[in-house]
């Protein structure tokens, strides 16, 4: 079986797979890869199932060797890739020969990489997850220098080629939350016509938004409820988060508004500082995810 | 909108039932899963059941047509006897509250049968209810950045223990050695919601 050597983890690498789902009622975050449509599209052309474990990697500086060759497929955030120094290109499945080294560079936009490998990483799953979750630490621990990440056996042939997602993030579409009504007027409305700037404290957990703060009707702290990927909630000060994969299951603040699942991507690719609009879906119903 | 439930909106695949309090969302989320409902979480809350990864919101809200308060017996969940050593730092500002002293905190407590309402905040962390209004204590102004593991808590008219160490603004009355969280057992949380529970007094260890 072959293993990964991590030489360096950058910032912060985790596992992740598609998350830790059941769970909730016991406090359990959801966890799993951020950036869903990369994630797939990594595991697929590697030849994984949606369903393996990969590796994603925070504003780059990953840099790792195999024992054995295998190969691997870097998405996401677009970032420069070298196998023994030579350039190798994102999205598309590259060899990584026994003891070649693979780098990533700093990512020239976005946040998030993600690093799959034909088998998977097959660390121990964890309440059927091999996902990190960085707000209960369940999972396996964050990505270390010197870490050695066991290899999963290969089911399938790599994809040598793939169709890419959509490129060209737009904004973040709105459906109705269930505390909408805590918001003076139409919260839809009125997030779609603020401009938010993205908050230095978002992380895995939340996407924190800077701008004009949105008056509260109702100040006080509600009896704690369950919350859903991509809620939108308003704590006191009038700054809404919106909810990413480590979000606590529980919450107290009102959740005024739910982002679209099909835009989830575009939150764990934006940067500090980087603009957030919102936009009203038209009649308010589901859309299918891309 | 009339009836049991109070139907809200939750985005694109979601749907939050309100009900009217604890044993309430308690009771609907153990009819829901008893149903055999398809849906990826069932979530009470305080007041809510949340129901999250739903196909069909209205054929989910038809098959829970027929919960009514009740029809789900409150005391059918498993009963978790939890032993607790009660000298934690809050225990004498608790009593004063109550008009009482710390073996009178200790009376009242462990008389109580509470029950699981739900969890958050931490995996495996149980908000107990049982306790009457009357006995509810407000949270601590400035929350102690480090609440060591098996600390037994109140915080209004809840009761918690911390399963593991992390900062926390309730009052801590106790401590107990009960494994609370252990993701390799087949149930990972000892006080899922609707466990029943009882705080036996132990001297230490």
């Amino acid at each position: 079986m072959s293993v990964l050597h991590v030489h360096r983890a950058g910032p912060l690498t985790t596992v992740q797979d598609l998350g830790r789902v059941g769970w909730a009622h016991l406090g359990v975050p959801r966890a799993g890869a951020l950036d869903g449509p990369a994630a797939a599209l990594a595991q697929r052309l590697v030849g994984n199932p949606p369903d393996a474990a990969l590796l994603e990697v925070t504003w780059g500086g990953l840099e790792v060797t195999s024992s054995h060759a295998v190969w691997v497929a870097v998405t996401g955030a677009p970032v420069p890739v070298e196998v023994d120094g030579r350039a190798v290109g994102h999205d598309r499945v590259v060899r990584l020969p026994a003891g070649g080294r693979l780098r990533l560079g700093t990512p020239e936009r976005g946040v998030r990489s993600y690093v799959a490998v034909a088998g998977g990483i097959d660390v121990t799953p964890v309440l059927g997850s091999r996902s990190t979750d960085t707000l209960a630490w369940l999972g396996p621990p964050r990505v270390a220098d010197g870490a050695l990440l066991p290899v999963g056996l290969p089911t399938g042939p790599p994809a040598p080629v793939d169709v890419l997602r959509p490129p060209a993030p737009g904004p973040l579409r709105l459906h109705p939350g269930p505390r909408a009504d805590r918001v003076e007027g139409d919260v839809l409305v009125r997030l779609a016509a603020t401009s938010y700037v993205v908050g230095e404290a978002s992380n895995r957990v939340g996407l924190r938004l800077d701008g004009d703060p949105l008056p509260l009707s109702v100040r006080d702290e509600l009896p704690s409820e369950g919350a859903v990927l991509g809620a939108v909630q308003v704590p006191p000060d009038g700054r809404p988060v919106v909810f990413l994969a480590d979000h606590p299951p529980t919450g107290g603040y009102p959740v005024v508004a739910v982002v679209d699942p099909g835009d989830l991507w575009c939150c764990a690719q934006l940067r500090p500082g980087e603009p957030v609009r919102f936009a009203l879906t038209p009649g308010g119903g589901g859309r299918t995810p891309r | 909108m009339s009836g049991p439930v109070r139907w809200l909106s939750y985005g694109a695949t979601a749907v939050l039932a309100e009900v009217a309090g604890p044993d309430q969302a308690q009771s609907l989320a153990a009819y829901a899963r008893q149903a055999g409902l398809t849906a990826l979480e069932i979530v009470p809350g305080a007041t809510t059941v949340l129901f999250d990864g739903v196909a069909d919101a209205g054929a989910l809200q038809r098959a829970l047509d027929g919960w009514r308060p009740g029809v789900v017996a409150d005391h059918e969940g498993p009963l978790v006897e939890v032993p607790v050593v009660f000298d934690g730092p809050d225990l004498a500002p608790v009593a004063e509250r109550w008009d009482t002293d710390e073996a009178g905190v200790v009376e009242r407590l462990t008389g109580t049968e509470l029950v699981s309402a739900f969890c958050g905040f931490a995996p495996g962390f149980a908000y107990l209810a049982g306790l009457p209004a009357e006995l509810a204590v407000p949270r601590l102004a400035t929350p102690r950045p480090r609440v060591p593991a098996g600390s037994v808590a109140m915080a209004d008219t809840w009761c918690g223990i911390y399963p593991s160490a992390s900062p926390g603004g309730w009052r801590l009355v106790g401590r107990t050695d009960a494994a609370l969280w252990d993701p390799d057992r087949t149930d990972p949380a000892l006080l899922a919601p609707g466990t029943r529970v009882r705080l036996r007094p132990v001297s230490g260890w």
